[in-house]
């Protein structure tokens, strides 16, 4: 065998390497549950034709002039029935014939109600015989990159990405440590750093397969754009990996049993599943705390990734999330080294 | 297994004379317990030396002090003539280490698990070699998880011996392997000491220490209390012979039992009670068998067991220390 092959280092990430592909459970997690996830989300907001929204007016009259709106489906009913059909939710706006004129009836809160007020109007409006001031033509596009599929992919990515990394190197360590395993290896002359080493060479590995797997995938069947540069994506994909191995490395500097591992896994990943974005965009949480939302490593990820994807960003433009990301690999590395547990 | 080249002597020899191990006023405490009490030990090159106590004695801290994964409190500690402080690096590569309840990857093959080993240390035997020496042929492509403890244990020697070393710590080799594996393990001791490795191993199975030790140091409460040859160690019990029996009868007909005409019998040298078993050590059983029970006929006493044994070294920790190994 060759220098290179008889290297601890080599043998460390084999093995490594192996143990990871010994796993099928691992397999799934890595590769299939990502694939799965997206199939059913792509499934559940393919893009359907426009709403026809459904109205209600208390006189026949009305309930012809909104009819005769493409965007609306009107039946009549009296108010009673009209308040009662609102409440459950079975018509989004109910037009009341007043002496004076026209009250519509609906909740300003919903933006479907809200768009049926102005077609609503608009039709009663024009029945009534209101003319355009200035004559206007719609044309219509539906471009890919603007669906949910498409903002979702890249964070699905983010997601698995943060997983990997962090069970991958969490888990591994912690069992090593409980099954005195991690002892053995420190009683012998291996260089320590290789060890942590052999986690981060065979992840980037297994990077190359599960971000080709996951992405070919987004691309053959769902027809996901790649604005930006591919390999600035790889580097903002191994980027992302490092940094959450980073911080596996931090859960897992100290723990001793499994239990106390994963509890503490799922306390730093629950946050960022729900607050970073991934399912949907992170500014919808309030401006109070956009800044801790903006600083945690997946969002910053996640940003970086629809950036490059979606809009076609190079670094330059990504400068943020890539600093947050930096920060988090170097800050969450040199503590972890420190407060690293050999025993 | 017969050829000795598999188990060869380490051919570097590092030309000094210190002895393989030396420790003076070893101490070390986790907390309030004191777990190593100023112990003194030297092993010498080629030696086979055992630590026997009771679990809790502090035997492993003892060990994982000399391997260098636990800093002492206070004392020298020297292998090889070096230490720990100045010395780590080659030390690590000097030494093979077979440590207490380690779980080596399930889903890695013997052989994987071997390579991974022998590609720390700079020189060594090849795997086929240590695979050779610790049995494991058949074994060699089979995932860890498949092992039985026996067979795990000897990967675990096999993995302290793949890089030949000079100095070999082995931590209980045997405890949890079932009577057949721990004779299995002994061969394999056995060999590698006919081929004049050092070799200091814990164990609190004194027919173990007594069939593989060239000398024992007894250890209790973190400290050595006896130290020496089996032979010599047992000659500490004053007698070659351990009498035990037992007398059937109530609780108070045993308490007027009178000990001193037991004792008065001249080659019995000391008298023990533990959970109602009689222990007597005696120098001459021919002559002292007949008294004893001429005693205890005198007394109205009834004989429910009676045995004699060969002093070993149990009777040896029990006469010091007032229990016996299994006590904890």
């Amino acid at each position: 065998m060759s220098r290179f092959e008889t290297s601890s280092l080599f043998q460390l990430t084999v093995l490594r390497f192996r143990l990871f592909l010994r796993e099928p459970e691992a397999i799934f997690w890595t590769f299939v549950f990502p694939i799965l996830l997206a199939v059913g989300l792509g499934i559940a907001f393919r893009n359907r034709p426009a709403d026809v929204l459904q109205v209600g007016a208390t006189t026949p009259q009305l309930t012809q002039a909104l009819a005769a709106d493409k965007g609306l489906t009107a039946a009549t009913m009296n108010e009673a029935a009209g308040t009662h059909a609102l409440a459950t939710g079975d018509i989004l706006l109910l037009a009341i014939q007043r002496p004076g004129g026209v009250e519509y009836k609906f909740d300003d809160t919903n933006p479907d109600a809200r768009a049926a007020r102005l077609l609503a109007d608009r039709a009663i409006q024009t029945a009534a015989g209101r003319r355009e001031a200035v004559r206007a033509e719609n044309q219509l596009v539906h471009e890919t990159g603007a669906r949910y599929i498409d903002f979702v992919v890249p964070g699905l990515l983010g997601m698995n990405l943060m997983g990997s990394a962090m069970w991958g190197l969490g888990f591994a360590i912690v069992e090593a440590r409980q099954k005195k395993l991690l002892k053995r290896m420190v009683a012998s002359p291996m260089p320590r750093w290789q060890y942590l080493a052999s986690f981060v060479l065979s992840r980037l590995a297994l990077l190359v397969i599960e971000v080709a797997v996951f992405l070919g995938f987004a691309r053959l069947v769902f027809g996901v754009p790649f604005r930006g540069s591919l390999w600035q994506l790889g580097f903002l994909c191994v980027l992302t990996s490092l940094a959450f191995s980073a911080l596996g490395l931090l859960v897992s500097s100290r723990a001793k049993t499994m239990e106390a591992a994963s509890g503490l896994m799922n306390l730093v990943m629950l946050p960022m599943w729900i607050l970073s974005g991934v399912f949907f965009s992170a500014s919808r949480f309030p401006v109070a705390i956009q800044p801790l939302v903006r600083a945690l490593p997946l969002t910053a990820a996640i940003d970086a990734l629809r950036g490059n994807m979606l809009q076609g960003m190079n670094l330059g433009q990504l400068g943020a999330p890539v600093a947050i990301l930096l920060a988090w690999l170097v800050a969450t590395f040199a503590v972890s080294l420190r407060i690293f547990r050999w025993k | 297994m017969t050829d000795s080249r598999t188990a060869a002597a380490p051919t570097a020899n590092h030309g000094d004379s210190a002895p393989s191990l030396l420790l003076r006023g070893l101490r070390k405490a986790f907390g309030d317990v004191v777990a190593v009490n100023g112990l003194d030990l030297e092993v010498a090159r080629g030696e086979c030396f055992g630590l026997l106590g009771p679990n809790g004695a502090g035997k492993t801290t003892t060990i994982e002090i000399c391997e260098g994964l636990t800093a002492a409190d206070a004392g020298t500690v020297k292998l090889l003539g070096l230490d720990w402080h100045t010395g780590a690096e080659e030390l690590r590569q000097r030494i093979g280490i077979q440590l207490q309840e380690t779980q080596f990857p399930e889903k890695a093959t013997v052989e994987e698990t071997l390579r991974l080993f022998r590609s720390f240390y700079r020189r060594g035997i090849s795997v086929d070699e240590s695979i050779r020496t610790a049995q494991l042929e058949e074994k060699r492509g089979a995932r860890v998880g498949t092992l039985s403890g026996g067979q795990k244990q000897r990967l675990a020697m096999a993995c302290a011996l793949v890089g030949d070393p000079e100095l070999l710590f082995l931590d209980e080799p045997t405890t949890g392997l079932d009577p057949q594996a721990r004779r299995h393990l002994w061969d394999l001791v056995e060999q590698l000491k006919q081929a004049g490795r050092t070799i200091i191993l814990t164990t609190h199975y004194m027919e173990e220490a007594e069939r593989l030790c060239d000398r024992v140091a007894i250890m209790d409460h973190g400290r050595t209390i006896a130290q020496g040859t089996t032979q010599q160690l047992v000659a500490l019990v004053g007698a070659d012979h351990i009498v035990e029996f037992a007398v059937a009868g109530r609780d108070t007909d045993l308490a007027q039992m009178n000990v001193a005409l037991l004792t008065a019998i001249p080659s019995v040298q000391s008298h023990r009670v533990d959970a109602g078993l009689h222990q007597l050590s005696v120098s001459e059983l021919h002559t002292a068998v007949p008294r004893i029970f001429a005693a205890l006929e005198e007394q109205g006493l009834n004989l429910s067991e009676f045995r004699t044994h060969s002093a070993t070294l149990e009777d040896v920790f029990v006469s010091l220390t007032g229990r016996t190994l299994r006590d904890e």
